[in-house]
């Protein structure tokens, strides 16, 4: 038994990471509350306020005024890059569909990793600690970082000072009625970009802060970005988006966590916050402390009609199949090798759009259902020795069947709500798939799932997986232009209209989330027989974020979207992944340029093009 | 057929002298290819190294006339950390590239799928650095060979030292995916059976990349131990040693510590550099034997750096696939190749090793000493070499490690 | 012919939020083909009793009768699949389809076949769709999209939604709010039409008094969760307690 000392260092350890948790996740939670960008980036900006601290840090005095100086310096440098991220890239994709602005964030993630490489070099820089920022206090017979008290001091502080910021000065009070009511701000006069632009450079120099009060207790690293980025959206989300004591509360929440997690399940400090996340979103569909979306989107806006594919679409379509079959006769084995990943991740793709475009339900983690049907596949040949065909047909069975018992619980939210749930989901699977070794091979996967001799060729397998992800990409294609899709495509419409005409809205969601997580599944089978092998990184969140790449960068609008959307960046990354070392970058400032030019994706700023030139 | 390879050769040729390193490395006339595939992006802090390791020693066997005059050429290639996209690079560099054989790997788990491949297709796989024991044990098949010494190894060195040790009640600290619980599960296995009255009292198992680090270090604390093993490493154990520092953790306390020795993450500790504990490692600085300072001479003269631990892998990598070619007497068909690297002899700049018949492990060694604090650096005092071939398992044993046998 | 007994009654309902009543013992009933409207101050509940016979709400106390059958607390499909339909202060039909399809969407609905996967959407009951567009005069704008649709067609196109399932009762709430005042009369007229055709109660509230009082055939009055007047149009003019309400009269509502 712990004794009250103990308890105590506990307490105060587990403060210290609520406070280091709640740097970042206040600035996250600001810039969502008034602008509604989901930035990815956040983590990145964190990561170049650990890399800036340092480079000023260790040029200044080894004092507490220079470390003071330094950290306030590294705030403004971040403030300067956050406001000229919002004027050069976000302010020019705030009327696109909802979290097109992710993609935007994405790409800037991809490019901050290369760039900070480049300034900084691999190698993790420690901050060298002077002797006051190695002093303790003694609490009980325990010694506890003085440092770590600091940071517990400042943590109120913030708070308070954010607090006064945004209910005591006019600033906060127009940030404030912007968060409740856009337009209305905008019909007032106020200059909303302004507005933004502060709101994203106070976020980014609370990012930056975080970053920099990581450095006496870690060190810069190239592998911050993600690690913080997660666990800031965690207290966010668990928070209640935009609100700012909802962020205080939930770092409190899961920096306790973490602390008193550790002594209790060692092995399961991973999953314990996701687990933790999914029963506080389950009870509370809006966070701890958030208040329910604003009204449901005036009619009219954003949504496109969906007609059917014009003749010459479908001519298109059925002139690409026909050059896919015989796609085996002129190209490589390398090159059917690509053609292969190519059409799986179609069919993941059109699996995410499904249920994200339609269906309304955006999916942080939709590489769970991918890595579930893999796994099923796997584990159907390794322990059952089960047949290709029956090896493929248990992956999208095993997928469907988890989704179904897991959205039962995702229907009930939506938004980024919704989509949290679902990566709360995908992260714990991720953790069975990583962490418990003696079941799932841990990181070293399973492996000799490789298919059966008839399918061993590159041409054959290819065949195989053109006619399973045709058939399966259109299905889905059907189903959505069936009155099955058409209901879906009208809860995501209207609600509130949905009910009133008796469509029974969940059990249609539910329905709807089934099968994407099926036709993800069967994709995720596919790949682990193409592979011959099947890895945790099936089930990462690099593999979901890749699928809402896809989806967003082929057009949400369209339905074939998510098709073109996949093979442009299965395409674009292979190539880039080959010929540069800085594919990163290159790839990132891809994805920022697309943004900016087709902001309803490819397949959508294709669409409207031919439209215009179209004689009327 | 028209590859569609050759114009991504074209694409190549333009992009890579602007942007990357280069990916081919061509000799004159007919070099011997090797595909070599690692996760450059993903794990630079140890893969840069680790490649100017191969280039230099590319350089200084093509400059002495190759391999029984036939140059070498690396083809190499980045996997992103990726498995899946490893494999998909190894069918290019067989298929389109017609590399005679495959070479590389960091993550265990791109080692792993990389060796499932070279079954699949029959093509020789040398694997550097990966360090899971099913490489060669469980999963163990002909095609592949590894050069580093496994986390058995590892942990049996560190067990005959802390065997020594006065120490009865231990705690560990590991990062939560197989090579943590492998090495926690060899070390305490290793040590129980040599030293029956120790004791694990505690363990914890951070999140990799994610370690809490104040709160392990009092949980590891409250467990009132005599020693700990540790083997978190990059960050989390950058983490764990400040706030071990400063809560006193490792005061009064022996501290075991797996591959804290080398380079890549005993010098982000500075000087905080906990002396006395004993790691494994690679002490680049001290080691004054002909061939090293050969090597390091060279490698600082042509990168104006000091070695890392990744230098050595990808140099030594380099060395023993010539030694292993050129058994093969020209004979570079699949079969032949495998049988030639068996038992073939090369050198490293830690000297000596062969790649060994019965499993296909190498018998590089590493390094077992202490740290300390110099001029405000971690370094390797106290430091000797333990060959791996001293610490493998019986034979009889191994035969049973590895069940695929061949 | 009209049935016996009223379409829908209600009989003392009571719904509270925190302590504070929002809906306290109200008693009404409407009859086939007639058109009742439901009017009071802001605050008055009458939401909160449109949400309650909607099926949003679930009323603490009394009773909602169908033509004679429970609804009470029912959820709202159920209660639409009973022959209730509804229209929305803020319309609410769905944008990315084009007006036919809105309407087949409803019909799908009325026939079950929604969960169907293989046959397109648009090649279910076309004509009844347009049947049903034709008297609120939406037919020429069929192929449109009703994202695109002026305000005064898209109130239009949520009632021929409303009346797809042959409704026995429609509730309207503020039908005319966020219209042109010139428009506001012929959207009702065309109801009242309509609900006199096909022998529908309706209930509505609003708040344009000449709306109010130029097509309701009786008028109920709520105030703080009250009724506190029920009657004709002449009646309520003259009602002391409607004109405190309403004008400010300075006594308190329930204060005599």
């Amino acid at each position: 038994m712990p004794g009250a000392d103990q308890i105590l260092v506990a307490l105060l350890t587990g403060l210290a990471d609520a406070a280091a948790l709640f740097f970042v996740a206040s600035g996250l939670t600001v810039i969502f509350g008034v602008t509604r960008v989901v930035n990815f980036a956040h983590g990145s900006l964190t990561m170049l306020g650990a890399y800036c601290g340092w480079s000023l840090i260790s040029r200044l005095p080894p004092t507490p005024l220079g470390f003071t100086l330094g950290a306030l310096a590294t705030m403004l440098v971040l403030a300067v890059i956050g406001a000229m991220m919002e004027i050069g890239l976000l302010r020019r994709v705030y009327r696109a569909p909802e979290l097109f602005q992710l993609l935007a964030t994405f790409g800037v993630v991809l490019m901050a990793e290369d760039i900070v490489q480049a300034l900084w070099g691999v190698e993790d820089l420690a901050l060298r600690r002077p002797p006051w920022l190695r002093a303790f206090v003694l609490v009980g017979g325990a010694r506890f970082p003085r440092f770590d008290l600091f940071v517990i001091v400042l943590f109120p502080l913030i708070f308070l000072f954010l607090w006064l910021l945004f209910t005591r000065t006019r600033w906060g009070r127009l940030v404030r009625a912007a968060t409740e009511d856009r337009d209305m701000v905008a019909a007032l006069g106020v200059d909303q970009r302004l507005l933004f632009t502060s709101v994203f450079a106070l976020g980014a120099a609370l990012a930056g802060l975080g970053g920099v009060l990581a450095l006496p207790d870690a060190s810069a690293n190239l592998g911050m970005d993600l690690t913080t980025v997660t666990d800031a959206f965690v207290v966010v989300v668990v928070g209640g988006l935009g609100s700012l004591s909802g962020a205080a509360l939930a770092s409190l929440l899961i920096g306790f966590l973490q602390a008193f997690g550790i002594m209790l399940v060692p092995k399961a400090t991973l999953a314990l916050v996701f687990v933790v996340m999914a029963v506080v979103l389950v009870l509370r569909p809006n966070g701890l402390l958030g208040r329910p979306p604003g009204r449901e989107r005036a009619s009219g806006e954003t949504q496109a009609v969906v007609r059917p594919a014009p003749r010459a679409l479908g001519l298109l379509g059925l002139g690409t199949l026909i050059l896919a079959l015989l796609a085996p006769f002129f190209l490589g084995p390398y090159a059917l090798a690509i053609a292969t990943e190519m059409l799986i991740a179609m069919l993941f793709a059109a699996s995410l759009h499904f249920m994200m475009g339609p269906g309304g339900m955006a999916s942080f983690g939709h590489a769970a259902w991918f890595g579930i049907g893999a796994y099923a596949s796997a584990f159907a040949v390794r322990l059952l020795a089960a047949p290709m065909p029956l090896g493929l047909l248990v992956a999208p069975v095993a997928a469907a069947v988890m989704a179904a018992l897991f959205g039962s619980f995702v229907v009930r939210l939506s938004g980024v709500y919704l989509a949290m749930l679902t990566l709360a989901f995908a992260e714990i699977a991720w953790a069975i798939a990583f962490q418990w070794v003696n079941v799932t091979g841990g990181d070293n996967g399973i492996l000799g799932v490789w298919p059966a001799s008839a399918f061993a060729g590159p041409r054959a397998f290819y065949w195989l997986t053109l006619l399973l992800t045709t058939l399966g990409t259109l299905w889905l294609r059907r189903i959505l232009a069936a009155p099955f899709g058409y209901a879906l495509r009208g809860v995501r419409d209207s609600r509130r209209r949905a009910e009133a005409i008796g469509v029974a809205v969940m059990p249609l969601q539910l329905t709807a989330f089934t099968l994407a997580g099926a036709a993800a599944g069967l994709a995720g089978g596919l790949y682990a027989y193409g592979k011959g092998s099947v890895f945790p990184t099936y089930i990462s969140l690099g593999h979901s974020v890749d699928a809402l790449l896809m989806v967003l960068l082929g057009g949400v609008g369209t339905i074939s979207g998510p098709i073109v959307g996949a093979l442009a960046y299965t395409g674009l990354y292979d190539v880039l992944l080959s010929v540069t070392g800085l594919w990163r970058l290159v790839l990132g400032a891809a994805i920022i340029l697309l943004v900016l030019v087709f902001p309803e994706g490819i397949a959508g700023g294709v669409f409207r093009l031919w439209q215009r030139m179209r004689p009327a | 057929m028209i590859e569609i390879s050759l114009s991504r050769r074209a694409l190549l040729a333009a992009g890579t002298a602007a942007l990357a390193a280069p990916r081919l490395a061509r000799a004159d006339a007919a070099p011997i290819r090797i595909g070599e595939i690692n996760s450059y992006s993903a794990v630079p802090a140890f893969t840069l190294p680790y490649r100017n390791g191969w280039q230099l020693a590319l350089e200084q066997i093509n400059a002495a006339g190759g391999v029984n005059g036939r140059k070498l050429a690396v083809i190499s290639d980045n996997d992103a950390g990726k498995p899946q996209d490893a494999v998909r690079l190894a069918g290019e560099l067989v298929e389109s590239d017609r590399v005679d054989l495959l070479a590389g790997g960091f993550l265990s788990n791109v080692g792993l799928a990389l060796s499932d491949f070279s079954a699949q297709k029959r093509v020789l796989y040398v694997a550097g650095e990966p360090l899971t024991d099913a490489l060669v044990w469980q999963n163990g098949q002909k095609f592949c060979y590894r050069l580093r010494p496994s986390t058995f190894v590892q942990a049996a060195i560190l067990v005959e030292e802390a065997a020594k040790l006065p120490a009865k009640r231990w705690v560990t600290v590991a990062p939560n995916y197989e090579y943590g619980q492998s090495a926690v599960k060899w070390f305490s296995d290793l040590l129980k059976a040599k030293r029956p009255d120790v004791e694990f009292v505690a363990a914890q198992w951070p999140a990799l990349g994610h370690i809490d680090a104040g709160a392990v270090a009092e949980a590891l604390a409250s467990a009132k131990p005599e020693a700990i093993y540790n083997v978190t490493f990059g960050p989390d154990l950058t983490n764990f040693v400040r706030q071990g520092n400063t809560r006193g953790l490792f005061e009064g306390r022996s501290v075991v510590s797996l591959l804290t020795g080398e380079p890549e993450y005993l010098d982000p500790l500075g000087d905080e550099t906990p002396p006395g504990w004993i790691v494994t490692g690679y002490p680049w600085a001290s080691l004054e034997t002909p061939a090293h300072v050969a090597f390091r001479t060279a490698y600082q003269k042509k990168f104006n750096d000091y070695p890392r631990m990744g230098s050595v892998v990808g140099y030594s990598l380099i060395q023993a696939i010539a030694a292993g070619l050129g058994r093969a007497n020209g004979d570079f068909a699949s079969d032949k190749l495998v049988s030639a690297f068996a038992g073939a002899e090369f050198e490293t700049p830690f000297g000596h090793a062969l790649f060994r018949a019965i499993d296909h492990q190498s018998t590089l060694g590493t390094f077992v000493g202490k740290t300390a604090l110099k001029d405000g650096k971690g370094v390797m005092v106290d430091w000797r070499y333990v060959d791996g071939a001293s610490v493998m398992p019986p034979d009889a044993e191994v035969h049973k490690l590895r069940p695929g046998a061949g | 012919m009209k049935p016996p007994g009223p379409v829908l009654a209600v009989a003392g309902l009571a719904k509270s939020f925190g302590g504070v009543a929002a809906v306290a013992e109200v008693t009404f009933a409407v009859a086939s083909g007639e058109m009742l409207a439901l009017i009071g101050p802001n605050g008055a509940g009458k939401s909160t009793c449109f949400n309650i016979l909607s099926g949003q709400l679930r009323p603490d106390r009394g009773e909602v009768l169908l033509g004679g059958e429970t609804i009470t607390g029912l959820p709202p499909r159920a209660i639409w699949r009973r022959g209730v339909g509804r229209t929305f202060q803020i319309t609410a039909t769905f944008a990315s389809m084009t007006v036919r399809e809105n309407v087949q969407m409803a019909l799908l609905s009325h026939h079950r076949r929604l969960w169907r996967f293989l046959r397109p959407a648009r090649s279910h009951f076309a004509d009844e769709a347009d049947a049903l567009l034709a008297p609120v005069g939406m037919e020429d704008q069929a192929e449109r999209c009703a994202g695109e649709l002026a305000y005064g067609d898209l109130k239009r196109l949520e009632l021929a939604l409303a009346l797809a399932h042959a409704p026995r009762l429609l509730l309207m709430d503020e039908p005319t709010a966020g219209m042109a005042p010139s428009e506001r009369g012929g959207l009702m007229a065309l109801t009242r039409r309509l609900a006199a055709e096909r022998d529908i109660a309706v209930l509505f509230t609003e708040h344009d008094m000449d709306v109010v009082f130029g097509v309701a055939d009786r008028i109920l009055v709520l105030d703080r969760g009250r009724l506190i007047a029920e009657g004709s149009g002449a009646e309520i003019r003259a009602d002391a307690n409607v004109r405190a309400v309403y004008l400010g009269s300075g006594a308190t509502s329930g204060g005599h």
